[in-house]
């Protein structure tokens, strides 16, 4: 689906400090019923944010209303599981436009990037001073610039650069989309096919 | 020509363009589909105003949501109704063969797939599930995409991708008796972690692997993903080419010759280089079992969980958290754990081998009065398999629910759910928190510690039972 465009941006940041946090967890398989891609976000990381009467269980960090923003920190080896794109869909449409991690699952990573939602990957170390700099101060903000590939920590001005392929992130950059490019290479693909 | 490894070969003839400092465009062989992640595909498509370019490269199933009884009646909720409905309209539109509910070959698309000769070797095979691995048993780069993805391949029958490391697993030397293919693979996961794997495409080598039939290998490349690869694949053999031969979409006569002297050179080269190769001692694996919320967290079935002082600090809250809702404590010895339910199917173990395996055990045994134990076979062929050898028989006169073919509690969109706080021995390949019920506990397994567990009424291990 065409995407916005990624623009530059500062934020506060929602820290989730759990590795290995899988889709399923991001979205249970029960809420996987529906034939569009809208609406996933009130059930992201449902499991954790409800109890089973469907009340908020307040310890979670998405029912703290100090936390917030655009940007979502998750421990190592984010995503991993099932090739769900409904998890993407749900980090998008509860109103992520990043995700922050040391390590990535590939299927995540690739959904997230057909998404609009830029995933950065950053060393343990960084990621575990991001999450100290959040726990200080649930306020603090972040700036993620896709241009130069950097993400900076507002209060210490300590900045990474991050790895993307030139690829997506023109893609991202213009909110174009793999589907766009394909279609256009249509003709290769058709001569592709022959030659074979 | 430069020595090339089985992954290459098959990449490299379906490569149709690099993008410079960006994936590679991909061409697909076949494409399988369900009910769950595709329809958001098929919307694209039509908002965009496109047809599928190559349908008969694509074959669909409804298996994710579907009830595992009572197929023959209409769908009773309406959420998984609409959706199994959706499948069966969107594949009219446009005229992608799709086997339904109550039709020969329905199933879980990865036990329904090789069944129907849809997999071949050397193709490259995607379908919107992560366990699409599976079909690397037949030498083939298979793996699952995201529905954007779906999108791409009925779109354009390609899909962008960055080619991934390779990985080469060598399990060699001589298995212990009664450890089964899934033993081999929780085994290698416990040893890799879950994100052991991840960036790579695994090639498995080695006699074990060699020994196995289809079946076992379609159980290792299933599992792939659950050390966070991309897919596996094991070069295709003489065992191969006779389960593909005569299927429904197989090749026929002078074709399946033509394509039998192609997928003879379906192998790596003796030079060829991997990013990385890891041997392991087929002596050295034990029945397992695992113990915590992913597949990594495995040990062998007479073992302990591991103490807290052995895990990395920086990993102890994940672990706790994981041990917590286990119920378990570091420490604890797995032998003896309680069990509520066992669940025989997915599309890890749920095919014929895998049925008669358990059968043999149980034949002449009761289940234990505290465990309910479902039987869902993969598929409809599974099922018919099942039934004319008796083995439907012998497992519900065991006390054993036979169900009919879907992905059920492997992943519980359907009923098939295991209640809160209750403890399941699974024969399918996730136990993450929740996967079989909001709050289910699940302990991964092979089919036939499963058996013997149903039996049993607790945790045991199944050479200690055996008679
Ligand atoms: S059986 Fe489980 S793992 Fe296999 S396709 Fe179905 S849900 Fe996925």
């Amino acid at each position: 689906m065409p995407v916005a465009k990624f623009e530059k941006l500062t934020s506060t940041a929602v820290p989730l400090p759990i590795e290995n946090v899988d889709t399923d967890q991001i979205i249970p398989a029960r809420f996987l019923k529906a034939t569009t891609r809208d609406g996933f976000g009130e059930n992201l990381f449902r499991d954790w944010r409800y109890d089973k009467q469907d009340n908020p269980i307040p310890d979670f960090v998405m029912n703290n209303s100090i936390y917030g923003g655009q940007i979502l920190v998750g421990g190592k080896n984010f995503g991993c599981g099932s090739s769900r794109e409904h998890a993407a869909w749900a980090v998008g449409d509860a109103g992520f436009k990043v995700v922050v991690s040391s390590f990535f699952a590939d299927i995540f990573k690739n959904n997230a990037l057909n998404n609009g939602i830029l995933p950065i990957t950053v060393s343990e170390e960084f990621l575990q001073t991001i999450f100290s700099e959040i726990e200080a101060n649930p306020k603090a903000t972040f700036q993620v610039d896709l241009e130069n590939q950097t993400f900076t920590i507002d209060a210490t001005e300590q900045s990474v650069s991050f790895d993307i392929n030139g690829y997506k992130k023109e893609c991202l950059l213009n909110g174009y989309d793999d589907i766009d490019y394909l279609l256009n290479i249509k003709d290769k693909i058709e001569a592709f096919e022959l030659a074979r | 020509m430069a020595a090339k490894t089985l992954f290459d070969k098959i990449w490299d003839a379906h490569v149709v363009q690099e993008i410079p400092d960006g994936p590679s465009v991909l061409y697909i062989d076949r494409h399988l589909i369900h009910e769950v992640t595709s329809p958001q595909a098929f919307n694209g498509l039509n908002r965009r105003g496109l047809s599928v370019l190559r349908p008969n490269q694509t074959v669909a199933t409804p298996d994710h949501n579907v009830p595992t009884i009572n197929q023959d009646k209409p769908i009773s909720d309406q959420l998984s109704k609409f959706q199994v409905d959706t499948l069966h309209k969107n594949c009219a539109e446009h005229n992608i063969d799709l086997y339904g509910l109550n039709t020969d070959y329905q199933g879980i698309v990865h036990v329904m797939g090789p069944q129907l000769g849809v997999t071949q070797p050397g193709m490259t095979i995607v379908c919107g599930d992560s366990h699409t691995s599976t079909h690397g048993a037949f030498g083939c780069i298979a793996f699952g995409i995201g529905t954007s993805e779906v999108e791409m391949v009925l779109a354009t029958q390609c899909i962008m991708q960055p080619k991934p490391m390779k990985m080469r697993i060598n399990v060699n030397g001589q298995l212990k008796p009664n450890v089964s293919p899934k033993d081999v693979i929780l085994y290698i996961i416990a040893k890799l972690t879950a994100a052991g794997g991840t960036g790579y495409f695994v090639e498995y080598a080695g006699n074990v692997f060699r020994e196995m039939s289809m079946e076992g290998r379609m159980t290792v490349c299933n599992m792939s993903i659950e050390m966070g690869a991309r897919g596996g694949l094991i070069a295709p053999d003489q065992k191969t080419f006779d389960f593909v031969k005569g299927k429904k979409y197989a090749p026929k006569g002078a074709d399946y010759d033509a394509a039998l002297t192609k997928w003879k050179t379906l192998y790596t080269d003796d030079d060829a280089v991997f990013d990385e190769e890891i041997h392991f001692d087929a002596a050295d694996i034990e029945p397992m079992i695992t113990f915590g919320t992913n597949p990594g967290m495995g040990v062998k079935i007479t073992g302990k969980i591991p103490d807290l002082s052995s895990i990395d600090t920086s990993e102890q809250p994940s672990f706790q958290k994981s041990m917590n809702y286990m119920g378990f404590n570091a420490g604890d010895t797995m032998i003896g754990k309680p069990v509520d339910y066992v669940f025989i199917g997915s599309c890890t173990n749920g095919r014929i081998e895998d049925l008669r395996v358990v059968a043999d055990y149980v034949k002449g045994k009761q289940k234990a009065a505290n465990v309910t134990a479902w039987i869902v076979p993969g598929s409809k062929e599974v099922e018919r398999q099942a039934i004319a050898e008796g083995i439907v028989d012998t497992l519900e006169a065991a006390g054993f629910q036979m169900r009919q073919p879907g992905c059920s509690a492997c992943l519980a969109m359907n009923d098939d759910k295991i209640p809160a706080g209750k403890y399941a021995v699974s024969t399918s390949n996730r136990n993450f928190e929740g996967r079989q019920g909001p709050g289910a506990r699940t302990m991964l397994a092979s089919p036939l510690t499963a058996a013997a567990v149903a039996v049993a009424g607790k945790v045991v291990d199944p050479r200690a039972v055996l008679v």
